[in-house]
């Protein structure tokens, strides 16, 4: 049995799932099932000043996608709508009674010094393990200067950062907006303000779409609707690069990460963690399935670290860094082609098509005895992997590596490029 | 006495009939249909639209529930099969498109195409939409003897064509064996009778009831007072037990029994023995059986003289029969039938198996099953006297039925014919398939 312990940033949960700032962390009743599931912490859903904030009636819009229910997800919720006092007492007391969860406090105030010096004292009172800043929230609050609005100011998020070191003891995780052109500005930022960590991501501005009966986009509230914030499984890839140039870039390198956005199952977590991030929180796939799927995502961890040698969960933080690249530093003589197992084949010709219409015209559709075959034109090939994602069969197609087409050799080195020292003008290859 | 035949009406409540004759596959909700759709793989060159006697482009119709455009997939069926909704009730899609599915080689299940094939011409119907208009009036004029599925769907192409049809029907109602055959579960909710008024709707199309071709009028004057003749009469004989059998009360074929039963807006109504057996191997065997079952007869018995394999039934459809409580009996043949009174009381069964030479013969070995009702299913036969005795237009047969070419054209320049009358599969989706060719062939005809 792998230990899945974590001690990030100081803060030591038995398992790296934590769920994510947002309702099923909204009050005691919530965190407390969800400690009783096994969650590993949670981040308290954003405390702000009173008085609290008010929500709308219809807050969520969604994705389904081929009968798929909540592929994305998207909300037009604001922070905490019950009063700073009551959420206060009930993390304490939480907190107290779950001594070994990490308890996180999400924050949004005014990006004024007063404000964030007035409650950051009495979240500390909590006896919580940390705070989270919230400068992501892309909806509502950032029309007021919050939330995203800080968020996208590398300034102000360094600025705010400092204050928080300056004025508690506790440790400080940034967490980062995605609405931004380059997520590593804002992570920079933090780290030069003093965060201890940086969490991401927050939700993307979105709208789910578009109500064509009402013609308004969706959530509708009376008639209309506004843009939210999109999460869930759909996100996953954007997290997952935003994560990665972080944990790759020369100046953050190293800052403690907790991954977010679409983690709903043990290889998520696996992913973000090989990424670069230390733990993960969720929140839509909580949502849409309930606190149990935790089981599952601590059985499949830990199984699958049993099966891969790690015995703990910083032995593979971080170990697909190195190999997250840039494009230019791809190896050019390396090639594989498509190779169909006809035992396999359900003849469903969709391989054929796609690279028929879309691609490389390089698989045949041949009719042998009267049986439909599809086979690959290995000469036409050039490995761009369609057909092994449009096969409906797992396996069936697989991409076969081929001897290189000559010695490693990336863009800076290829004759093509203009800027190589091999370039050898317009006649090449 | 309990030595009295025992054959009687009302043997289960109304409820239970209710229950027993409804919808035997209930319809996909929405949500399930959406489900269904998406595990189709939109297949290149798909081989379930080759599977589909009328070629339906089943990726294609599915595609659109998958999408919600419900009503769109609704006329990609009915475009290539006016009947859509009947096939999609009644079409043994396990030896058709669902036989030819991807999915089975994959997963042993293949698409549902008949369920959502149902979803979709159902949303049409439940909407309303007649979707079908008439090109500009051609002037010309088509007899269509015979109302089932072949000379329905001959008109309504013909009519959407812009000639002016006429149909003769021998029985009081159109259909045909939708009407009178398919096993009422199948067709639950008079579906025969809204289909045939979905296509009647078109305009153009005049039904003339109780008229016999034949008996009524002749094929002679036909062929001189239309501009082409389009014959889909069906089989209207049915085979007779070899041993040639006198009639006896309780002794009846099974086309007949399930015409009355499908006739009766009151199923409670329709008589049916304690004990029944039901001798032959096909579909409407396996009709007449459940069908009897499902009325509140205690014992069926399904004899067939043959093995499983043999049957012309799918392996489906001998599930269905079985999970319907029907005893089937197979490698066995009738020798006897004992009546009493003038009333069938059992019949004597031979036992047979495959002789050396490869044909069948009995074993010498004998028994007896009690019977209140015995059901003949042996087989329907085409009667041939009407296109035969009018010296005016005598037809060629070809291996007793109307012999036609590719198009569907008789031996007669302007006479064509289609479903069981011709040599085929006895289908109700070949039927379509043959009035669908067979007036393409005649639209070609009167224009030229
Ligand atoms: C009991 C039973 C169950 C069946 N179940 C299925 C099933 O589940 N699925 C399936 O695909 N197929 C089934 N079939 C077969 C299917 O019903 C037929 O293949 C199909 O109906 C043939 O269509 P048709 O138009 O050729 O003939 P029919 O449906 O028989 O229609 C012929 C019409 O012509 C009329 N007619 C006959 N003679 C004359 C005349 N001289 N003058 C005027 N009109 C005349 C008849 O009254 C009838 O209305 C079943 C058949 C039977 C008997
Ligand atoms: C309904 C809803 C409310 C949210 N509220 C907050 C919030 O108050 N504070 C915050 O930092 N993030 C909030 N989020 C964002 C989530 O914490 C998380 O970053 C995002 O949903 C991505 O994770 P996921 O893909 O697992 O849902 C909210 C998300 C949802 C769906
Ligand atoms: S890998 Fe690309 S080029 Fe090769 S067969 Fe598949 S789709 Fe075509
Ligand atoms: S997509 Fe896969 S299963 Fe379908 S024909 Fe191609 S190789 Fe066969
Ligand atoms: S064969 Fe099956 S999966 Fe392929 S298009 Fe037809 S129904 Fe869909």
């Amino acid at each position: 049995m792998a230990d899945l312990r974590t001690n990030f940033i100081g803060v030591r949960s038995p398992n790296p799932f934590w769920l994510a700032s947002a309702p099923p962390t909204d009050k005691e009743y919530n965190v407390v099932r969800a400690f009783k599931a096994g969650w590993g912490g949670v981040v308290w859903k954003t405390l702000g000043e009173d008085p609290p904030v008010v929500n709308v009636s219809s807050r969520y819009g969604a994705m389904s996608y081929n009968g798929t229910r909540i592929a994305g997800f998207n909300n037009i919720e604001l922070i905490s709508d019950r009063p700073l006092h009551v959420n206060l007492q009930e993390i304490k007391a939480v907190k107290r009674a779950w001594p070994d969860r990490a308890m996180i406090v999400s924050l949004m105030v005014p990006c004024e010094e007063a404000s964030w010096k007035k409650i950051l004292p009495l979240v500390e009172d909590t006896e919580c393990d940390a705070i989270e800043l919230n400068f992501g929230c892309p909806h509502g609050m950032s029309e007021r200067g919050m939330g995203s609005a800080v968020g996208q100011v590398p300034d102000y998020v360094e600025m705010v950062a400092r204050w928080c070191k300056q004025f508690s003891r506790l440790p400080v995780i940034v967490k980062l907006t995605p609405n931004i052109t380059d997520i590593r500005a804002p992570a920079r930022a933090a780290k030069r303000g003093g965060a201890d960590a940086v969490s991401l991501i927050n939700t993307i501005q979105s709208i789910c779409e578009v109500d064509l009966d009402l013609m308004a986009p969706t959530p509708t509230v009376d008639g209309q609707g506004t843009h939210g914030g999109y999460c869930g499984p759909a996100v996953k890839p954007i997290a997952l690069r935003m994560v990665g140039d972080i944990a790759r870039d020369p100046e953050t390198r190293g800052i403690p990460i907790s991954g977010i956005g679409g983690v709903s199952t043990w290889r998520d977590a696996a992913e973000f963690i090989a990424m670069g991030a230390g733990t993960v929180q969720v929140c839509t796939a909580a949502m849409h399935k309930g606190f149990r799927i935790v089981e599952d995502m601590c059985d499949g961890l830990s199984n699958w670290m049993d099966s891969k040698g790690y015995t703990s969960i910083d032995q593979f933080v971080g170990k697909a860094v190195p190999n997250y690249v840039q494009w230019e530093q791809l190896n050019l003589s390396f090639k594989t082609i498509a190779e169909i197992n006809q035992d396999l084949c359900i003849k469903c010709g969709l391989c054929h098509v796609a690279c028929e219409d879309t691609s490389h015209q390089s698989i045949s559709a041949q009719n042998v005895d009267g049986v439909r075959r599809y086979e690959v034109i290995e000469e036409e090939c050039v490995g761009c992997n369609l057909c092994a994602h449009v096969c409906p069969v797992d396996t069936c197609i697989t991409m076969v590596t081929q001897a290189p087409t000559g010695p490693r050799r990336t863009w800076k080195e290829h004759p093509n490029n203009p800027m190589s020292p091999n370039f050898v003008g317009e006649a090449a290859e | 006495m309990a030595d009295l035949p025992d054959i009687a009406a009302h043997r289960l409540s109304a409820d239970a009939l209710r229950a027993n004759f409804g919808d035997a596959e209930p319809p996909l909700t929405d949500a399930q249909a959406v489900v269904e759709a998406n595990r189709c793989y939109f297949c290149y060159d798909a081989p379930c639209i080759q599977a589909c006697p009328t070629g339906i482009d089943i990726p294609g119709f599915i595609r659109g529930i998958a999408t919600g455009n419900v009503k769109g997939a609704a006329l990609r069926i009915l475009e290539e099969n006016i009947m859509g909704g009947t096939c999609a009730r009644a079409c043994p899609t396990e030896i058709l498109c669902e036989q030819a599915c991807v999915r089975n080689a994959q997963e042993a299940k293949p698409i549902d195409i008949g369920g959502l094939q149902r979803h979709a011409t159902d949303h049409l119907f439940d909407a309303q939409i007649q979707p079908f208009t008439r090109a500009a009036p051609t002037g010309k004029r088509v007899a269509v003897v015979g109302a089932g599925p072949a000379g329905l769907a001959c008109a309504h192409a013909l009519s959407r064509q812009g000639h002016e049809i006429v149909v003769y029907e021998a029985r009081a109602k159109a259909g045909g064996l939708n009407e009178y055959g398919l096993a009422a579960y199948k067709m639950a909710d008079e579906f025969a009778a809204r289909e045939v008024a979905f296509i009647l709707a078109i305009g153009g199309i005049t039904i003339e009831n109780n008229r016999a071709l034949g008996r009524d009028l002749q094929l002679g004057e036909l062929t001189t007072q239309f501009d082409a003749v389009f014959l889909g009469m069906g089989q209207a004989g049915v085979n007779a037990l070899n041993d040639d059998a006198h009639p006896m009360d309780g002794f009846l074929p099974a086309v007949d029994f399930i015409a009355a039963l499908r006739q009766a807006d009151d199923k409670s109504t329709v008589p049916v023995g304690r004990r029944v057996v039901v001798i032959g191997g096909g579909n409407t065997a396996i009709d007449a059986a459940v069908q009897s079952k499902r009325l509140g007869a205690e014992d069926v018995t399904l004899v067939y003289r043959r093995g499983a394999d043999d049957m012309s039934a799918t392996t489906a459809e001998q599930e269905w029969a079985q999970t319907n409580d029907v005893r089937i009996k197979r490698w066995a043949r009738p020798a006897r039938l004992h009546a009493t009174d003038g009333a069938v009381r059992s019949v004597e069964f031979e036992r047979t198996k495959m002789g050396a030479d490869g044909k069948l013969t009995g074993t010498g070995e004998f028994f007896t099953v009690d019977a209140d009702m015995v059901l003949t299913a042996i087989g329907q036969t085409f009667v041939p006297d009407p296109v035969t005795r009018d010296a005016n237009a005598v037809l060629e047969l070809d291996r007793g039925r109307i012999r036609v070419d590719a198009d569907h054209k008789t031996s007669l320049p302007n006479v064509f014919a289609g479903g069981d009358c011709v040599q085929g599969q006895d289908l109700t989706v070949s039927a379509v398939q043959h009035g669908k060719l067979a007036a393409r062939a005649i639209d070609r005809l009167l224009r030229s």
